[in-house]
């Protein structure tokens, strides 16, 4: 018989903080005020995400963030994550995090372990389908950021 | 006796395959099945013993080519039920064989105030070449619609056919939905308006449906020789003679001609107009193996087996908790006319996860919207989990995968 794969465990994919979020997602909901809208869709895979930010008067404190969407596990719980996780933050430490997500989860060695939750998502640098999904609500807010600042 | 698909199945090397120390359980037929011992071989004793390239050569060794890969048109011929073999055109896929004949016949036929018809069930090669066609000629696009258990709906079937479209594109069984359409039927209808019709084959072959009443009635056939237990990169378009004399060639090179000058080239003859350049002759060899394959088994018994085992599993699926199905034999199971194509959705649990802990099992199913995004939209859902079964799967198979989605249900819940 022929082996073809090596044995990825699905805990190291889904780890309890991810599951977690995804039973119990934070920030989840409207945001009646917003200041920026930002919908990211995933057209494969259907994965779907709708930002709402409260930047501050001169647009470089994201006050408030509150998201909606529908997707998979790792999807919604990266959405939740970086919602708790980007609340308070100046919108450039916001795009420098976004950056540094990014690259940890497309295998860069130089970029550094997010904290706190988001640490569990370093499970799914082993699962290359699903990198996408982990980095749909971070690219939205990258688009939401940058629209921010230019309107 | 019963059949039994054990003995087939050792002829399908990849089956004996342990993924994740589990054996494999592969429920992902609809996007491409496996292949026999005996195509492999055959590929591999073309490019041992006969390797060189068709129609250009006086050498002994592409003599032999030339003839392996005409004598397998000749096969394809036989096995849709055609006496001619210039029907029978080699192209990349199914894909490939419905946009030529979207840009070929297409482009030279269609004008504004035409219709081509489709389904909401077609797979975007049936569909969207369709779309731009029609955006391009100014043509008018129309689907047809499916009613509450994923059967084309006979009003909205009635209402575009009603249109006299100069075109009707339908697939004969859904890649999604499992579906079977009545297609010979449905031709019929079409034909008495007008219309040409265009059969996308590609799900009902591998389940030994047979074309030959069908090639009467219609006008083209496509199929990809991938899904028919053959190697990728090859499909098949069938088309009428007169009508595939009257079409242009849309790709220009070599073969496809019989005389170049300067300002002028004059075409090759049928089939090889539309064969430009170097076909896949391997594969060609392959699904050769492939059809023989097929010629040897007891299609009767087979069908059989499939149908008994498509049923049980429906009955299955619509008594599994938490599972909902989206396909027909939702709302009336008797005569559902499908196929053991399943497409699911686990309450609390998204399509990519289930995929993803399904995979954890060794199991393979896909997950997503299966070509087929017009559709998903309209049933308001993002994608669905899909295991779709082929003659040589086992319903202690399907087994594995009920107990794995209730295992899943409980992971995420
Ligand atoms: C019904 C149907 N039509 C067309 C196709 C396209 O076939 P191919 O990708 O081989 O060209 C597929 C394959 O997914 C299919 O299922």
């Amino acid at each position: 018989m022929n082996e073809t794969a090596s044995n990825l465990p699905l805990d190291s994919l889904y780890q309890e903080v991810i599951l977690d979020h995804h039973r119990d997602p934070r920030n989840r909901g409207e945001l009646p005020d917003a200041t920026i809208q930002k919908e990211g869709f995933n057209p494969l895979c259907g994965d779907r995400v709708q930002l709402a930010l409260k930047l501050s008067a001169d647009a470089q404190t994201i006050e408030q963030v509150r998201y909606q969407g529908e997707g998979c596990s790792i999807c919604m719980a990266s959405a939740s994550m970086m919602a708790e996780s980007i609340e308070g933050i100046s919108t450039q430490e916001a795009l420098s995090q976004i950056q540094n997500f990014r690259n940890f989860l497309q295998g860069d060695e130089a970029a550094a372990k997010p904290e706190g939750d988001l640490e569990s998502l370093a499970g799914v640098r082993k699962f290359p389908v699903r990198i996408k999904c982990a980095i749909l609500p971070w690219t939205t807010l990258k688009q939401a950021i940058e629209e921010g600042a230019s309107s | 006796m019963t059949f039994s698909p054990h003995h087939l199945r050792e002829q399908f090397p990849i089956l004996q395959t342990q993924v994740y120390g589990k054996p494999l359980v592969y429920l992902d037929n609809a996007a491409t099945s496996q292949k026999p011992r005996c195509v492999l071989s055959a590929m591999n004793t073309f490019y041992e013993n006969q390797n060189a390239n068709v129609h250009r050569g006086v050498h002994w060794l592409s003599q032999v080519a030339s003839e392996a890969y005409e004598s397998t048109r000749a096969q394809v011929a036989k096995y849709l039920g055609t006496p001619k073999t210039q029907e029978v055109i080699f192209t990349r896929g199914t894909t490939d064989a419905i946009n030529l004949v979207a840009s070929s016949w297409g482009l030279a036929n269609l004008t504004q105030g035409d219709t081509v018809a489709v389904t909401r069930m077609d797979h975007h090669s049936n569909f969207v070449p369709w779309q731009q066609l029609c955006a391009k000629t100014g043509a008018t696009f129309r689907i047809i619609e499916l009613n509450e258990d994923f059967q084309l709906d006979e009003a909205s079937l009635e209402a575009a056919l009603a249109l006299r479209p100069k075109l009707l594109a339908l697939p004969w069984a859904s890649n999604t939905l499992g579906t079977i359409n009545p297609v010979l039927a449905i031709a019929k209808r079409a034909k008495a308006q007008g219309a040409f019709v265009l059969v996308d084959a590609a799900q009902a072959l591998p389940h030994l449906f047979e074309a030959k009443d069908l090639l009467d009635t219609i006008d083209f056939l496509a199929f990809s020789s991938h899904k028919l237990f053959g190697p990728t990169g090859l499909g098949v378009l069938w088309g009428r003679e007169a009508l595939l004399n009257r079409m242009p060639p849309i790709q220009f090179g070599g073969d496809m001609v019989l005389r170049v000058e300067d300002h002028h080239t004059q075409w090759n003859e049928l089939p090889w107009k539309f064969e430009a350049g170097t076909p896949a002759i391997a594969e060609v060899i392959g699904l050769g193996a492939a059809l023989k394959f097929l010629e040897s088994l007891d299609a009767h018994r087979i069908r059989e087996y499939e149908e008994n085992l498509t049923q049980r599993i429906l009955q299955r699926f619509l008594q599994e908790p938490g599972v909902q199905l989206i396909g027909p034999g939702k709302h009336s199971v008797q005569g559902a006319a499908r196929l053991g194509v399943f497409s699911f959705l686990v309450d609390g649990v998204h399509t990519h996860d289930i995929s993803q802990f399904l995979d954890q099992q060794g199991i393979a199913v896909r997950a997503g919207h299966h070509c087929t995004q017009p559709l998903m939209s309209k049933l308001g859902i993002a994608g669905t989990t899909r295991a779709s079964f082929a003659f040589y799967n086992t319903f202690e198979e399907a087994e594995v995968l009920f107990q794995s989605i209730q295992a899943a249900r409980r992971y995420f819940q």
